[in-house]
């Protein structure tokens, strides 16, 4: 699968055994997008940023 | 009867695919949810029953894994880990006075409330000490503080810094260690993984957030022993137990709710979240 980084247009190649939850990064910018599947298909929103009580 | 087992998620990484994978192999009945996208209506005392028989709460916010996990509890749903086990794991504080509530080892640690005690603290503990955020993880400003002056310089940075927590100094003595500690991953009550998490080369956390690596380490009777009083003392789980081999024996540092076992995986044939999922469903089981 390959999609457009919105923020700089660079390709990027998704995996098809991509789950729902994981993150994928623009080679090009950088940015990070999360992979939401649901009944209408496959879309990226960008990640959140990591939090202060982000860990273990 | 199958089991259906939740795992609840903000993101998921290596280790959620590998619990996923494993439950799944296991044939039970397994849903993913995104934290993010639920709400928890407290007024109905049914709407835990979407989530299966067990919750695997796998969030990586500490703070909307804990409040999740009590939403879930008090509809009578089964969570892993239990609400009030990450409620202590996911601050310094709280997890250091259970272990020594317990009696396990820690490092000497003080607790000081303004900028001038905190230099108290350091003084009385003597440099070179380590001043941690109480809450935080992969070794996140944690910061080793080698005389005054610097504690001066940092504990003033840190007293300016937003948030009521920052205002609490964490302050523990750099303890004299090989540059490596000891990660044990306890499911229940069973050390399930032993590694070495050696510090990167020109690094002293040994976070593997921070470059540092894993090695096989051969589980003793003492390194068992220590592990498992620490998992009980914050009430037992799937639990990351991270030691010290100080002059004087072990001590425990931490104790970690969301354990992340990719870098333990790579040190032992034993499947991690084969374990992980074996207990979560031998807890509905029974």
């Amino acid at each position: 699968m390959k999609v457009k980084c919105s923020e700089c247009d660079a390709q990027i190649n998704v995996p098809d055994d991509v789950v729902s939850g994981e993150i994928v990064t623009c080679p090009d910018c950088g940015l990070n997008y999360e992979v939401v599947k649901n009944e209408d298909g496959v879309t990226f929103k960008p990640a959140e940023s990591i939090g202060e009580d982000w860990g273990e | 009867m199958t089991i259906t087992l939740t795992l609840l998620y903000d993101r998921i990484r290596w280790d959620e695919k590998e619990l996923l994978n494993s439950a799944r192999s296991k044939g039970l009945d397994v849903k993913e949810v995104d934290v993010k996208t639920v709400i928890f209506n407290l007024n109905e005392a049914k709407a835990g029953e979407e989530y299966g028989d067990v919750v695997l709460q796998r969030c990586i916010s500490h703070t909307r894994g804990t409040y999740a996990s009590a939403c879930l509890e008090s509809k009578g749903v089964v969570v892993v880990n239990r609400s009030s086990v990450s409620e202590i794991c996911g601050n310094k504080l709280w997890c250091t006075l259970a272990l020594i509530r317990a009696g396990v080892p820690t490092p000497k640690t003080i607790i000081a409330f303004t900028p001038e005690s905190a230099l108290k603290a350091a003084e009385e503990i003597g440099y070179p000490v380590v001043l941690k955020p109480l809450v935080g993880s992969w070794g996140r400003m944690v910061v080793a503080l080698r005389d005054r002056e610097e504690a001066e310089a940092v504990i003033e940075l840190r007293s300016q810094m937003n948030g009521a927590l920052n205002q609490i100094f964490y302050i523990q003595e750099k303890v004299k260690r090989p540059p490596r500690d000891i990660r044990c991953v306890v499911v229940g009550d069973r050390v399930v993984a032993a590694v070495y998490r050696v510090a990167a080369p020109g690094e002293w956390r040994t976070n593997v957030a921070r470059g540092g690596s894993t090695e096989p380490c051969l589980l003793t009777k003492e390194v068992e022993d220590i592990a498992l009083k620490a998992a009980r003392a914050v009430g037992e789980g799937v639990l990351g137990v991270d030691m010290m081999e100080s002059p004087s024996g072990l001590v425990v540092h931490e104790v970690n709710s969301t354990v992340e076992f990719r870098g333990a995986q790579s040190a032992t044939s034993t499947r991690i979240a084969d374990k992980i999922i074996d207990y979560a469903v031998n807890l509905v089981r029974r």
